[in-house]
């Protein structure tokens, strides 16, 4: 390792083999991300809670355990930045919400279990937009989070924190969930790679729910070879989640280098339309003429229903919301405002406890599963679902895999669509269709646009459980790409 | 299309939200225009089409049903350890029976 390259701008990978070949301990490791938090933090605010002493006792059990000769696993010791949407035992989880101020989980997530099983010390817990409704992390309670890119604008969300974190080198991995798009959009807009698994494939025991139907976890990281291994502690049955798959787990590092010769890949022709900012459409069009001069096939493809996406989108995720969230009424954990009887308690406690972006959702959920508008717009959302979904089939029948940004544009200025409710959902265009469909997709770095110096998203969609051949084929366009530009935020270029 | 109050502030008591004027005012507005937006949706021709509540589905997940092996479950002392108000074991809330039906507000006070 080069001393002049300080070890918070490591890869994941690159930390492995030192703590492996045992020229760092995760001790050392844990405390100089800890100080490069401290030196970062007060600007881009990635994070709600920091857990240095949690994250200071796994390095040491780690550290120990490989004083006295034994393999605490192969990825442990490189720290981690998980989203406070995930429960962790003990450690105040508040889903970006003031009605979960004060809520210290009595169970962690099948998901934080597994991150401690793997040996992995938690930094903390990362901001988000409040219940992860957000894409830009500003509906948080708390702060807006920071693009590392450029400070006056959002990381995108809504795990923003877990984005932001990875871009500014707090963390070199981390955990998001994406019920629309929560993972992928981020990485975007902050320059980072990020996956959402299929429906199933990740537990969602412990995730403080959005939408069931939708919701799922995920890793960030500033590699593809990074957040395969990641994906690969993260993925695997669970019985304590009824909709955990039972499917074998792959080694999706095993696959990363087969190349994508003759790999069919369609371009939706929908999401290349009029509102992707051009700087955007010049990177995506860039890395199409490098997939293609490494042998894949690729072809348009025109999936008319993927147009209908937002609107199916913005009426099934609130619509389950309404319901998921009917749980916060002041009883049971987190705030309460009195009232003389339950019901003023309970509406009271609501309205006070909930963000306005939540409240809007919840509202709009309610209406559309009430009395007389069920059929109108729940139910006739859950048809189109059904066409989405078709038309992905047919998709598939000529293409392995679909590509297309991963947002129409680079990251926007803070406050810039939060008076316009709309306008901020139709950022998530180009990632609800995959999950409607309960499928996976990345999003990889490929550039800066040229207009603004902000880093362009590439997002690989694939079919359900196929994560090994997006992976493949992102890491193919990740190595002919070469280095992306740093953030601003990384100082001098390494 | 816009919402009416009334049918605001319907919802709003089905979803247990105290409301103030200017709110009911603003997501009448909103919920209008975000339902209006969906009409490509509402307005297509579904016929014969089944819906989909869950892409991935999965049928009839059990357990064995083990002697002695009871699922996770928390103790009654971590399961009240969050609770804004407890007694004697159990959530204390607010009265919930009383002479009449207790309505709820409509309105939040200002």
């Amino acid at each position: 390792m080069s001393p002049a390259r300080p070890l918070w701008t490591s890869t994941a990978t690159e930390l492995i083999a030192l703590l492996r070949s045992g020229e760092l301990s995760a001790t050392d490791l844990t405390r100089s991300l800890l100080d490069r938090i401290e030196e970062v933090e007060g600007d881009v605010r990635a994070f709600i809670t920091l857990t240095p002493e949690v994250a200071l006792a796994k390095a040491k059990a780690v550290d120990d355990a490989r004083a006295r000769g034994e393999d605490p696993g192969p990825i442990a010791g490189v720290p981690v930045a998980v989203k406070d949407i995930i429960a962790t035992r003990g450690v105040r989880t508040t889903a970006g919400s003031k009605i979960l101020h004060n809520y210290v989980p009595p169970y962690s997530a099948t998901v934080a279990d597994r991150l401690e099983a793997a040996g992995l010390p938690m930094l903390g817990k990362t901001n988000l937009d409040e219940f992860a409704m957000g894409s830009s992390t500003e509906n948080s309670a708390w702060v807006p989070t920071h693009n590392p890119w450029d400070l006056d604008r959002v990381p995108g969300g809504s795990s923003g924190g877990s984005a932001a974190a990875v871009a500014a080198g707090e963390a070199p991995w981390s955990i998001g969930t994406d019920t629309g798009g929560s993972i992928r959009q981020p990485a975007s807009l902050s320059g980072v790679v990020g996956l959402k698994p299929t429906y199933g494939l990740v537990s969602r025991s412990g995730l403080i729910a959005f939408a069931s139907s939708l919701d799922q976890a995920g890793p960030f990281a500033r590699t593809v070879a990074d957040v395969a291994l990641l994906l690969g502690v993260m993925a695997g049955h669970d019985p304590r989640d009824a909709t955990s798959l039972p499917n074998p787990v792959p080694d999706y590092s095993a696959g990363l280098a087969g190349g994508v010769k003759g790999l069919r890949i369609g371009v939706v022709s929908q999401l290349m339309g009029e509102g992707v900012q051009s700087g955007v459409r010049t990177r995506i069009e860039e890395s199409i003429a490098l997939l293609t001069k490494l042998g894949a096939e690729v072809g348009e493809v025109s999936l008319p229903t993927f147009d209908l996406g937002i609107d199916v989108y913005y009426l099934i995720a609130p619509a389950e919301a309404s319901a998921n969230l009917a749980r916060f009424d002041g009883v049971r954990y987190g705030l309460r405002v009195d009232a003389e009887d339950i019901v003023k308690m309970n509406s009271r406690t609501r309205a006070e406890g909930f963000g306005a972006e939540v409240k809007r959702r919840i509202m709009l959920g309610t209406y559309a599963l009430s009395a007389g508008y069920y059929d109108a717009y729940y139910g006739k959302a859950q048809k189109v679902r059904t066409l989405i979904i078709r038309d992905f089939a047919r998709a598939y029948e000529n293409y392995d895999v679909l590509l297309s940004p991963t947002s129409p544009t680079t990251a926007f200025g803070i406050g810039e669509k939060t008076q316009d409710p709309l306008t901020m959902y139709l950022s998530d265009v180009c990632t609800v269709p995959t999950s409607l469909a309960g499928a996976t997709a990345i999003s990889i770095p490929c550039g800066v646009a040229p207009e603004d110096g902000l880093p362009v998203g590439l997002q690989l969609m694939g079919k359900a459980l196929d994560e090994a051949t997006i992976l493949r084929a992102a890491y193919a366009l990740e190595q002919e790409l070469g280095p992306m530009p740093h953030p601003l935020l990384w100082g001098e270029p390494s | 299309m816009s919402i009416s109050r009334e049918e605001v502030v319907h919802v709003a008591r089905l979803a247990r939200l105290a409301l103030t004027e200017e709110e009911i005012a603003l997501y009448g507005e909103q919920l209008g225009r975000i339902l209006g937006h969906a009409d490509r949706v509402t307005s297509l021709d579904t016929e014969g089409v089944p819906p989909t509540a869950q892409a991935i589905a999965l049928a009839n997940v059990f357990r064995p049903d083990v002697l002695n092996e009871p699922a996770p479950c928390l103790s009654q002392r971590e399961a009240l350890a969050n609770g804004p108000a407890v007694e004697a074991g159990h959530f204390r809330v607010p009265r919930i029976l009383e002479d009449g039906d207790p309505s709820g507000e409509e309105v939040a006070e200002e």
